[in-house]
């Protein structure tokens, strides 16, 4: 049986794949794309396919992400629109790289490669994080309007045209093309948000404050996947049946991940993320490896490395926040008890 | 009924666009429904247990 134009085992595969995704992205805030380029390439899609799938992918969620952050009223939407033409320039020079790497048969190779360093420095990046963070818990974290002082070095030099952002402060449009078209590069290369860039450059380049920089930078990655989605769209190379199928899970998942951070300390596991990522890392290399030596049980063991680590960092975050809520419940409980 | 296949690569691309926003937008809304009225008897249930 065909479930648009897929078997209904693989679709409720993704189906599967993208409610944990939709956990890690509720959950972290980010994680949600940098797996599933990789996983689609385990499952010997080409290249063109795996990340416009992905990019169509990155903008159903960042559409969902934006609506919330919109409640809370938390985007400057005039940033992210001055970063519009940086943005889709970038994606289409990114596009034409991988098609370019297509065409000499190296696509999967590169790309592959590429998440291989990408998701082993962020899985090192996470793990390093959590390790400091047990050991240093005293450290201010400092609040979410301060400004760092790179941000306000680099705003100090006028390089005009210079913009008037939403909080009144002003930047160069030559630092925010460049973010955007940096940003941009990495998203149409590798089909991801690029949150995990765009985020921090937005914080450090150009001077927002950090509870609006992740608002802008969610909708940043919804300009980058509506893009993404059109211009690979354009070539037939986006899978609407493996968009429709991740969508449906991480839509879902997104909730419970976001619902999840009222009742589970990041910290507690932080550190199985980071493993988990770089497990990925292993996973991606397997994959690759698999198709050097023409091996195709690594190909399976990828996969089922992949997919575990990421059922097993799921089934941590609904274990912890199972408990936190079932001490919630026993305290209440002793609270409202009978008093002598 | 319009033939998808027929539209120009532009037109196909846009409608693929305007069709994940409105997945996207449907699966919020849909999802948003079933979290207030499931949600609250799931935690409740937890907390009891």
């Amino acid at each position: 049986m065909d479930l648009l134009g897929v078997g209904i085992g693989l679709f409720a595969l993704f189906v599967v794949f993208g409610f944990m995704v939709g956990v890690f992205f509720g959950f972290f805030g980010m994680g949600g794309s940098f797996l599933v380029t990789p996983a689609l390439l385990i499952l010997g899609y080409p290249a063109p396919v795996a990340i416009g799938s992905s990019m169509a992918f990155v903008f159903g969620t960042a559409v969902i992400a934006t609506m919330k952050h919109h409640d809370v009223g938390q985007v400057d939407y005039k940033l992210g629109a001055l970063m519009f033409v940086g943005i889709a320039l970038g994606i289409e020079a990114g596009k034409m790289l991988v098609y370019f790497l297509d065409q000499l048969g190296r696509a999967e190779l590169v790309v592959g490669t590429a998440y291989v360093v990408l998701l082993g420095a962020i899985g090192v990046l996470f793990v390093r994080s959590a390790l400091d963070r047990s050991e240093d818990e005293d450290s201010d974290p400092g609040t979410e309007e301060e400004i760092p002082e790179i941000a306000k070095k680099i705003k100090s030099y006028n390089v005009p045209p210079m913009v008037t952002l939403t909080d009144g402060s002003k930047a160069s449009m030559w630092t925010i093309s460049g973010v955007g078209g940096g940003v941009g590069i990495a998203s149409g290369f590798l089909g991801v948000g690029g949150g995990f860039i765009r985020m921090p450059a937005i914080y450090y380049l150009i001077g927002v404050p950090l509870a609006a920089a992740v608002g802008t930078s969610l909708f940043g990655a919804l300009i980058s996947g509506a893009v993404g989605t059109f211009t690979y769209g354009l070539d037939g190379a986006v899978d609407l049946s493996i968009v429709t199928g991740l969508l449906a899970g991480s839509a879902l998942g997104a909730r419970i991940g976001s619902a999840a951070t009222a009742y589970v300390d990041e910290d507690d596991v932080t550190i199985y993320f980071g493993v988990m990522l770089l497990l990925a890392s292993v996973a991606v290399a397997l994959g690759e490896l698999a198709t050097w030596l023409a091996m195709p049980i690594l190909d399976r063991l990828s996969f089922v490395l992949l997919v575990g680590s990421s059922a097993f960092v799921t089934a941590v975050i609904f274990y912890y926040g199972g408990q936190a809520i079932r001490t919630k419940g026993n305290r209440s409980v002793e609270s409202s008890g009978p008093s002598e | 009924m319009i033939e998808v296949a027929a539209l120009p690569p532009a037109m196909q691309a846009a409608l693929l666009v305007g069709v994940v926003l409105v997945e996207a937008v449907a699966l919020y809304a849909g999802y948003g429904v079933v979290e207030r009225s499931v949600a609250p008897p799931i935690i409740e249930a937890l907390e009891k247990a």
